[in-house]
């Protein structure tokens, strides 16, 4: 008898709930778990058409776009009424707006003010995000891997992707290239545009792209379910910590250890190049689990 | 009226998606289709909050050459809102083709009234 | 009017054009395709805006993560389809 993992447990909760069948014995490669619904066997459903609902049904469709251009005409009244598009005097360029730009680049060493806002500013806002990213995740992991049973991709189209020259040949050029600049993003997160959700994205694609050219069997020799566990609690633990640390010190008046340094180094900003790489490491192998779990039901 | 459309016209533009969105989302019974006009209308709640933050003639928030005035700037914090918003509706993206995946490998349909009277039927017919 | 404020209007207009046809469409694959030229527009304005990072996450997220996760569960989908023969429902 093999451990019970989390996930072993909830496909059996999954079997109890929706199938009303035994939970099956856990060594057997589980066949198709959800059986085929027979419609023909179905009692009609009177309940719907009776004389009520067919009028509501019929009327749906118009009150539905009746409500819309309501919804519309408001909106645009509003939209009037607001200061105009790109004026300078509007309420929302305030006090706060000035303090961020004036001395953000002193108080973080962030060259790029969005960089400075999303990672010291409000850099809960982005741990909590990392999180939403993070618990997303786990419940397409829940949904997908509970279902399938546990399927490889057909022999078939696998050997046509493999034997395509042009799909592998300009793989091989571009994966580098796109991984490169992914990294180069993540990086350069407090110096220029970008930062760690933008490079995780594109780190993200450019291992879909050697998923789909390559296998998934190259592909697990960097990254398998273990490392991508791992990964993840890592990087978001780590992020929780710093943050800790940096609101604890910040609270109390200390000095951090992680100094501002010179705003336009590389190795500047305190804890923003350290959190960047974090968030992005979280979100590329989140995408990629994503495209993982929807192609193969597993990661 | 017109020369006021012309001053919003960013905005009227994300009212104007933010509307295409809805009716999909209301009137197209394809799961698909609704799970697009929920991410038109998150673009375009999304340029409507950065058409807030700008500021004509000025330049992005990025700041070099030792210009620290912030009358030169656009506003960086619409823009960090936005950012966080993006990250969270693909995840909300995710999770929600999963479940159609899940309802089509159940009910053989994408067709929401038609999974709506299949469910019903299997309630009753548990009873 | 500048020609910027040209440029603008038309990537608006674009805009508006592309989100009522990928809601409009019949076919799902044509329609998911016209959703990701609509991120990349939308990524186009989000640089005219002033707004570097925004264009860069949305060129990368809404035109690649969500429409390749977009385009694996048609594919799914229509493997499915394939798999039960099926003959009604042809919505795909």
């Amino acid at each position: 008898m093999k451990k019970q993992t989390i996930f072993d447990r909830l496909r059996r909760w999954d079997e109890s709930e929706f199938d009303l069948t035994d939970a099956l014995p856990l060594e057997e490669p589980v066949r198709r778990i959800e059986p085929d619904l027979d419609r023909d066997a179905l009692p009609p459903i009177p309940r719907l058409e009776h004389g009520g609902v067919r009028t509501f049904r019929r009327l749906y469709p118009w009150m539905a776009g009746l409500l819309a251009l309501v919804l519309v005409g408001f909106l645009l009244l509003a939209v009037l009424e607001l200061p105009a598009f790109g004026s300078a005097d509007a309420p929302a360029h305030n006090e706060v707006m000035a303090r961020y730009v004036g001395q953000g680049t002193e108080e973080t060493g962030a060259v790029n003010t969005v960089a400075g806002v999303i990672l010291d500013y409000r850099a809960f806002d982005t741990l909590g995000e990392s999180h939403v990213l993070f618990t997303a995740a786990a419940a397409v992991l829940i949904l997908l891997l509970t279902a399938t049973h546990v399927q490889e991709e057909p022999r078939r189209i696998r050997d046509i992707m493999e034997r395509d020259p042009i799909l592998r040949n300009t793989a091989k050029v571009l994966t580098p290239v796109i991984l490169l600049f992914g990294f180069y993003v993540i990086l350069n997160g407090h110096l220029g545009p970008g930062g760690g959700f933008a490079g995780g994205a594109i780190v993200g694609s450019g291992l879909i792209l050697c998923a789909i050219a390559f296998g998934f069997e190259r592909l697990e020799r960097l990254l398998n379910y273990k490392s991508y566990c791992r990964i993840l609690v890592c990087c978001l633990g780590f992020y929780s910590l710093a943050k800790c640390y940096s609101f604890y010190c910040g609270a109390n008046g200390l000095e951090t250890i992680f100094s501002a340094g010179t705003p336009g180094r590389i190795l500047s900003a305190g804890l923003i190049l350290p959190l960047n790489v974090a968030v992005g490491l979280v979100v590329g192998c989140t995408m990629y689990g994503f495209y993982a779990v929807f192609q193969r039901g597993r990661i | 009226m017109l020369l006021a459309l012309w001053d919003h016209r960013i905005q009227a533009a994300a009212v104007l998606l933010f509307a295409v969105g809805f009716v999909t989302l209301l009137l197209h019974r394809n799961l698909l289709k609704k799970i697009i006009g929920l991410n038109i209308m998150d673009t375009a709640a999304y340029l409507f909050l950065t058409s807030v933050g700008y500021i004509a003639g000025r330049k992005p928030p990025i700041i070099t050459g030792g210009d620290r005035d912030p009358a030169s700037y656009v506003n960086p914090l619409p823009a960090g809102l936005v950012l966080t918003g993006i990250v969270v509706s693909v995840s909300v993206t995710a999770l929600m083709l999963a479940l159609t995946i899940r309802l089509y490998r159940r009910y053989h349909t994408l067709d929401l009234d038609q999974i709506y009277q299949m469910a019903l039927g299997e309630q009753e017919e548990g009873k | 009017m500048t020609g910027m404020e040209l440029f603008q209007l038309m990537l608006l207009g674009l805009l508006v054009v592309c989100g009522i046809s990928a809601c409009l469409t019949k076919n799902l694959l044509v329609s998911l395709i016209i959703f990701m030229a609509y991120s990349v527009i939308m990524s186009v304005v989000w640089v005219l805006l002033q707004a570097p990072d925004l264009a860069i996450t949305e060129a990368a997220v809404g035109a690649g993560i969500s429409s390749i996760l977009l385009f694996i569960t048609l594919k799914k989908l229509r493997d499915m389809r394939r798999e039960v023969r099926d003959e009604e429902t042809d919505d795909l």
